[in-house]
């Protein structure tokens, strides 16, 4: 399944990521993954939330600078070696993953992993066709 | 001179108001500058205290300047000189003799007060004669002066003009939008004279209240602040028309000591008049073409008030490329900044205005700072550009190639590399709302 993703750009100051968060909790919206890209200058938070038009357009009304990304969110069976085989098989059909990064939905209690790549639809496609499940019932 | 200017709508053909010297050869208009300047020093050498003083003590005389291309030799004359002698110091003729007088803008400390003479109010509307005419206007155009008319120049002078040309002019002069709109639609106006500013709040006006169709301007005349190529753009498209720069400065005559033509590439200069020079700000060294630098002018015409070699402390330079328009008269840059802006990094000379060119030509947003600072002996440069969501990507890889080539345009405009910082939105400081540009912490 594809998520819509939600990146902020924060600068490498004090409270930046705390501003974020709490204005998104304030407001009733549920994390349910959160990693931070950083640089010396500047940082691009990266979260998956429960409401995500919701959370951009409170984002943007607070003056912040965000977008939503979609992304491909596949869920990890407890066979070891799983990751390996999905970024192999992506890398066999000359898919970049941009970046990834690893959540678990508290609900199901499965670890997922989201990958950033140019198609998500193909990658998705790709994924399933190849027998792994990319549902996650996190979004409203 | 020449009977108005004729609507050549039907021929095609473009329109000048004083043919003869706007296109004139470069050798004619050399040795017309020359036996003008000849005759400019010995008039300024005998009636101006000051001149002659300065003269004296770089040991020269009148018969030392023999041409155009000896005017590198005589003293310079600065805003600082007119203030000291404010206000008769500068006169070169007696009151009985002058008609009017026009004073500066300038808000704080003295003023400066210019004198005309009835020929120099005469060659100053001619040259916004030929402003208005390279504008388009002819004896069949509505003229719409809503510069500020009284002690400020840019009413009087586009006034002037637009009789010259033969159209039919309305003294708008500045203020009561309402009614600058009214009369806009009432009276059919062409041609819009005013601050690039009120030209763009004219324009959101007429759209606001739902007049913008009946408005029927087809160019303006914009001048007396600086404007970016950008804002030209808007105002065109707001108000439909062609938007034109021009120049001037009380202390030289007023608007039209350069103006711009249909090429909209910069302004012609009225050197048959005005004579330019660019110089380094630093040395006073004279610049040749197409270099940037301080822009002087030297008055060869003008009678009560002849200022020679005046610094204007704006940044341009000057360009003699062959123009569309088929005037000869030397090109000046739309301006570049002040020297009073200037900021010396490492050595190298620096305008906020050029960090702003790029900013917009690369599509950033033109609210930036620039911090200067000094740590171990050495200039640090530090330029910050709030990010937007044009500018923004999830990926850390997309942001830095941008900045990156935001770097190499800085570098190639400015000649010295500045380190960008990428800033949250809103968050360069604003004081009373206009932006702070420069924070210069070096202690020197
Ligand atoms: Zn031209």
């Amino acid at each position: 399944m594809i998520l819509d993703q939600i990146s902020v750009f924060v600068e490498n100051k004090p409270g930046a990521l705390s501003d974020v968060t709490a204005q998104l909790s304030e407001a009733g919206i549920d994390f349910k993954a959160f990693t931070v890209a950083d640089t010396a200058e500047f940082g691009i938070l990266r979260f998956i939330v429960d409401a995500p038009k919701k959370a951009l357009t409170l984002l943007k009304l607070n003056g912040w600078v965000a977008s939503l990304t979609p992304v491909v969110a596949v869920k990890m069976n407890d066979e070891p070696g799983s990751l390996a085989r999905i970024l192999k098989l992506l890398s066999d059909n000359s898919v970049q993953v941009e970046y990834m990064y690893a959540f678990v939905a508290q609900e199901e209690g499965r670890a997922y992993v989201v990958f950033r790549v140019a198609d998500p639809a193909a990658a998705a496609a790709l994924l399933e066709a190849s027998g792994f499940a990319t549902s996650a019932s996190i979004v409203r | 001179m020449p009977e108005g200017v004729r609507s050549k709508e039907r021929t095609g053909e473009l329109a000048y108001y004083q043919e003869k010297e706007e296109l004139m050869s470069r050798d004619e208009m050399t040795a017309l500058q020359s036996e003008r300047l000849v005759k400019q020093v010995a008039h300024v050498y005998a009636n101006v205290a000051p001149y002659r003083k300065k003269m004296q003590d770089a040991g020269l005389e009148p018969g030392d300047v023999k041409g155009i291309e000896d005017l590198h030799k005589l003293p310079f004359t600065t805003k600082d000189d007119l203030k000291e002698a404010y206000p008769y110091g500068y006169l070169a003729l007696p009151l009985s003799q002058c008609v009017r007088i026009q004073s500066t803008s300038g808000t704080t400390g003295r003023r400066v007060v210019a004198f005309y003479t009835q020929h120099d109010i005469d060659l100053w509307d001619s040259c916004c004669a030929r402003s208005i005419a390279a504008a388009g206007g002819t004896n069949e155009d509505v003229v719409h002066v809503s510069y500020g008319y009284g002690l400020f120049t840019g009413g009087p002078g586009l006034n002037g003009g637009s009789h010259l040309v033969g159209s039919l002019t309305l003294p708008m002069s500045s203020g009561n939008t309402e009614r600058q709109l009214q009369f806009m639609t009432d009276l059919e106006s062409t041609i819009l004279c005013c601050t690039p500013s009120y030209a763009a709040f004219l324009g959101e006006s007429a759209h606001d209240t739902g007049v913008i169709d009946k408005i029927k301007l087809k160019a303006g005349i914009f001048g007396a602040e600086a404007w970016s190529e950008e804002m030209r753009r808007d105002i065109e498209k707001s108000l439909g028309i062609k938007a034109y720069d021009i120049y001037g400065l009380t202390e030289i005559s007023g608007p039209g000591v350069s103006f711009e033509c249909s090429e909209q590439t910069g302004m012609h200069v009225c050197e048959d008049h005005f004579y330019p020079e660019i110089i380094d700000p630093a040395t006073g060294a004279v610049l040749p073409e197409e270099s940037k630098g301080e822009l002087v002018f030297t008055c060869l015409t003008k009678q009560a008030f002849p200022l020679l070699r005046y610094r204007t402390r704006d940044i341009t330079m000057l360009t003699r490329a062959q123009c569309s328009c088929g005037r000869t008269l030397v090109k000046m840059k739309r301006l570049m900044g002040r020297t009073d802006d200037m900021l010396i990094i490492r050595g190298v000379n620096v305008f906020p205005s050029q960090i702003e060119t790029v900013l917009i030509n690369s599509g950033y947003p033109a609210n930036y700072q620039i911090i200067l600072d000094r740590v171990n002996h050495t200039d640090t440069f530090e330029v910050q550009v709030e990010m937007t969501d044009e500018m923004f990507s999830d990926e850390v890889r997309v942001i830095e190639q941008k900045e990156k080539a935001l770097l190499a345009a800085l570098k190639s405009m400015l000649g010295i590399s500045p380190k960008v910082k990428l800033a949250a939105p809103r968050s360069i400081t604003r004081s009373e709302g206009k932006a702070v540009r420069v924070i210069d912490k070096r202690k020197i």
